[in-house]
């Protein structure tokens, strides 16, 4: 129904559509399309590390330009692609797999994507101003403190908006998971995905604090004269190290948390069994996360912290292997005596295991703190976070994608392209990461320009290129696939894959309000058990009534480009003062907007009973 | 008639419990204007810093948690995930300061 309205409204009708919507699905796909964008344009920015190094003494990029690519590269993908895209994942799953009508706070979650978007853009502004950030992802003081022109300003303040918009989207989903399950769906009754998202969600809400304060210490240092990581004033530059490290190996199970949680989900699905060791893969989540704030001086034991800091952080990082080996096990297990179906997300999974136990294995060797002297800052450490990224939560992107493609609109992606890209992508990554390690064992340092011939480091370095070649082509047919997809637009059932978790037994294409009904839910995959006992419906838990649904609203939109002008006026006021008059009129934007949204009552509309039962039966 | 009685018997459970609270709330607050006093005793007094600064400490967070569980309404039914929540939040802060403390500034 809403499709046909679709067609007939313009383009304008819908653009406004989704710049003003509150509708956790749309916003899902606003997340993947936001996403989506940076994923293409890190990956370009990929491409051009791998053709400056593809051999030796090459000159196809400054070392200036490399440097900020090189930068721009991983703080795109960790911040811009790989969160906004399990965001779109989460957005357009979570609220449906608890038998919610929308997730808690509507209006702050549209709010959480815009400030993400415009916190996007305004760092890739930089690439028109002064140049882009040079001194890493991590952005190491004393080196970001004294880098020239705008560049680490706008990662400060663009990181800074773009964290505002994460930590909403965190809230928004633990407040969600907590308050909106529908009857019957008890903790130990909620699918994988929901409790990876919800621990992923503690996760940012107490570690994005850390980076928040360390880019305000920055921006201060930076802007304002502040010295609180410039040593010849009584500053400390390790203090940066650490407040980012708080933040960051946290981070980092942000990332693959809910990507562990698609596989549990997809696993189970193609295997047609539940999943094995329900209650321990909780165990082994809520275990991660606890372990995954002990451990951050991993990162830094070359600084010089001394023997006993060292050894503590190192037996705790090497605990971490053991909730993650618990997983492992356990997803092996579930395949055990399955009825095992090779589709695209099930390749993905079976692709996963190998290359994630690969990346955990390097990590146990990196955290062995007295090797790490050799390894550290050079390629090894490349490979290993690489298996662990793209083998992890890439894949799991992937594999989410083409799972809860007919969710989240009604088609299928085409299976043969996608075992294609599958290949390509799984071959091409291997080529380009496997060999890395050997080039660091070699004594490649990471982050260099260029390195010298006859080293033994020309064959690696060619064939990690042509691996990237291969990730590309792999990419280009994944788009590929979704615009043909589009452009056939063949709708499939609401159950496509004969799945066992709630989100499966909504019609298809998803109502606005997901369920006419809420449903009662009788145990671990609830659609399953209806399957298996019942008549393949789901049983409502509460008689037809009026659904009370939010108004959408210009307002998120407003209050982060207010933001955005404010960053930007924040940025050039060291050049000239009058560049405060922009950063006054930004503010003014968003507390003014903040002000309105707070004198004016927006309770919302209903749709009415009657007009439901138009339209056919109830869930299905 | 029977209804009645319910409610009516409802209605003097909630009277008690009221009550109940009502007593545990005026003993908080006079236990926490005494801590303040002591406090405050304490500075006046004269007393050595490694005394002072220490005890001072443990009666602000008895008093914070007085607050929480007593004034915040923590002790009741159904605040075990608020519970969770702020007790993770400490315990990510403190990893902080003390990670801070024992390696930078030491
Ligand atoms: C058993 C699990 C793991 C262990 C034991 C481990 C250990 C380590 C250690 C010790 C380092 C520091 C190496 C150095 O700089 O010398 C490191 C770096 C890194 N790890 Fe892991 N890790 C694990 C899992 C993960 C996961 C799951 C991810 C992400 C999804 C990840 C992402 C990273 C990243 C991004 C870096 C590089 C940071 C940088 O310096 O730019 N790791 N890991
Ligand atoms: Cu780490």
């Amino acid at each position: 129904m809403s499709t046909h309205a679709a067609e007939k409204r313009g383009f304008g009708a819908v653009l406004w559509d989704y710049l003003t919507t509150v509708d956790h699905k749309k916003i899902a796909i606003l997340y993947l399309i936001g996403g989506g964008f940076f994923f293409v344009l890190g990956g370009l920015e990929a491409m051009l590390i791998r053709i400056q190094l593809i051999s030796p003494d090459n000159e196809f990029i400054s070392a200036q330009f490399y440097n900020e690519v090189m930068t721009m590269h991983g703080t795109t993908m960790i911040f811009l692609a790989a969160m906004p895209l399990l965001f779109a994942l989460m957005n357009a799953v979570v609220p449906l797999q608890i038998g919610a009508r929308d997730v808690a706070f509507p209006f702050v979650n549209a709010l959480g994507f815009w400030l993400f978007a415009f916190g996007g853009i305004l760092l890739n502004l930089s690439w028109f101003v002064t140049g882009a950030p040079d001194a890493g992802w991590t952005a190491y003081a004393p080196l970001s403190i004294i880098s020239p022109g705008h560049g680490v300003d706008f990662y400060a303040v663009g990181l800074q908006i773009s964290g505002f918009g994460t930590l909403m989207a965190g809230i928004n989903f633990i407040v969600t998971i907590i308050n909106m399950r529908a009857p019957g769906m008890t903790y130990m009754r909620m699918p994988l995905f929901t409790w990876t998202t919800f621990v992923a969600s503690i996760l940012i809400l107490f570690a994005f604090p850390a980076l928040t304060v360390g880019l305000f210490e920055m921006t201060f240092d930076r802007l304002f004269g502040a010295n609180f990581f410039k040593p010849e004033m009584g500053g400390n530059v390790i203090i940066w190290e650490h407040l980012f490290w708080i933040f960051g190996h946290p981070e980092v199970y942000i990332l693959v948390l809910p990507a562990f949680g698609v596989f549990s989900e997809v696993i189970p699905t193609f295997s047609k069994k539940r999943l094995f060791g329900y209650s321990s893969m909780v165990f082994a989540t809520v275990l991660i996360a606890f372990l995954g704030f002990m451990v951050w001086a991993h990162h830094m034991f070359t600084v010089g912290l001394g023997p006993i800091a060292n050894s503590i952080f190192a037996v705790a990082t090497m605990a971490i292997a053991v909730p993650t080996g618990i997983k492992i096990f356990n997803w092996l297990l579930t395949m055990w005596g399955g009825n095992i179906r090779i589709t695209t997300p099930m390749l993905y999974a079976l692709g996963f295991i190998p290359s994630f136990t690969i990346g955990g294995m390097t990590g146990v060797m990196l955290a062995t703190a007295a090797a790490d002297l050799q390894y550290h800052d050079s390629y090894f450490v490349v490979g290993h976070f690489h298996y662990v990224i793209v083998g992890g939560v890439v894949f799991g992107v992937l594999a989410g994608l083409t799972y809860w493609w007919p969710r989240m609109f009604g088609t299928m992606l085409d299976e043969k392209l996608g075992k294609w890209t599958f290949w390509l992508f799984f071959i091409g990554f291997h080529l380009t990461f496997f060999i890395q390690h050997f080039l660091g064992l070699m004594g490649m340092p990471r982050r260099y320009w260029k390195f010298l011939p006859d080293q033994g480091l020309d064959t690696g370095n060619l064939i990690s290129t042509i691996g990237a070649f291969f990730m590309a082509a792999g990419a280009i047919l994944f788009v590929w696939n979704i615009i043909i997809t589009s452009v056939r637009n063949e709708k499939v059932s609401g159950d496509p894959w004969d799945a066992r978790t709630l989100e499966w037994a909504i019609p298809n294409p998803t109502p606005e309000y997901n369920f006419k009904q809420i449903p009662l839910v009788r145990g671990l995959d609830p659609l399953w058990i209806e399957k298996m006992e019942g008549n393949g419906k789901m049983t409502p838990a509460e008689p037809l009534g009026d659904i009370h649904m939010p108004n959408s609203s210009f307002l998120p939109f407003m209050m982060s480009l207010g933001l955005f002008i404010a960053g930007i006026g924040v940025i050039f006021q060291v050049d000239n003062n009058s560049w405060w008059i922009v950063a006054i009129i930004g503010f003014a934007i968003t507390l003014g907007t903040m002000f309105l949204r707070s004198i004016k009552d927006d309770l919302g509309y209903h749709i009415h009973k009657e007009d439901l039962e138009d339209k056919g039966a109830g869930v299905k | 008639m029977s209804k009645n009685t319910n409610s009516a018997h409802s209605e003097q459970f909630y009277k008690e419990k009221h009550k109940e609270e009502m007593k545990h709330q005026v003993i908080t607050f006079a236990m926490m204007i005494i801590f303040t006093i002591i406090a405050f005793g304490l500075v006046a007094g004269g007393f050595s810093k490694y005394f002072t600064i220490p005890v001072i400490l443990v009666l602000a967070v008895v008093q914070f948690l007085f607050q929480l569980y007593y004034f915040m309404h923590m002790n009741q039914k159904g605040h075990e995930m608020p519970a969770l929540m702020i007790y993770s939040g400490v315990f990510a802060a403190a990893l902080t300061v003390l990670g801070l403390t024992t390696i930078v500034w030491w």
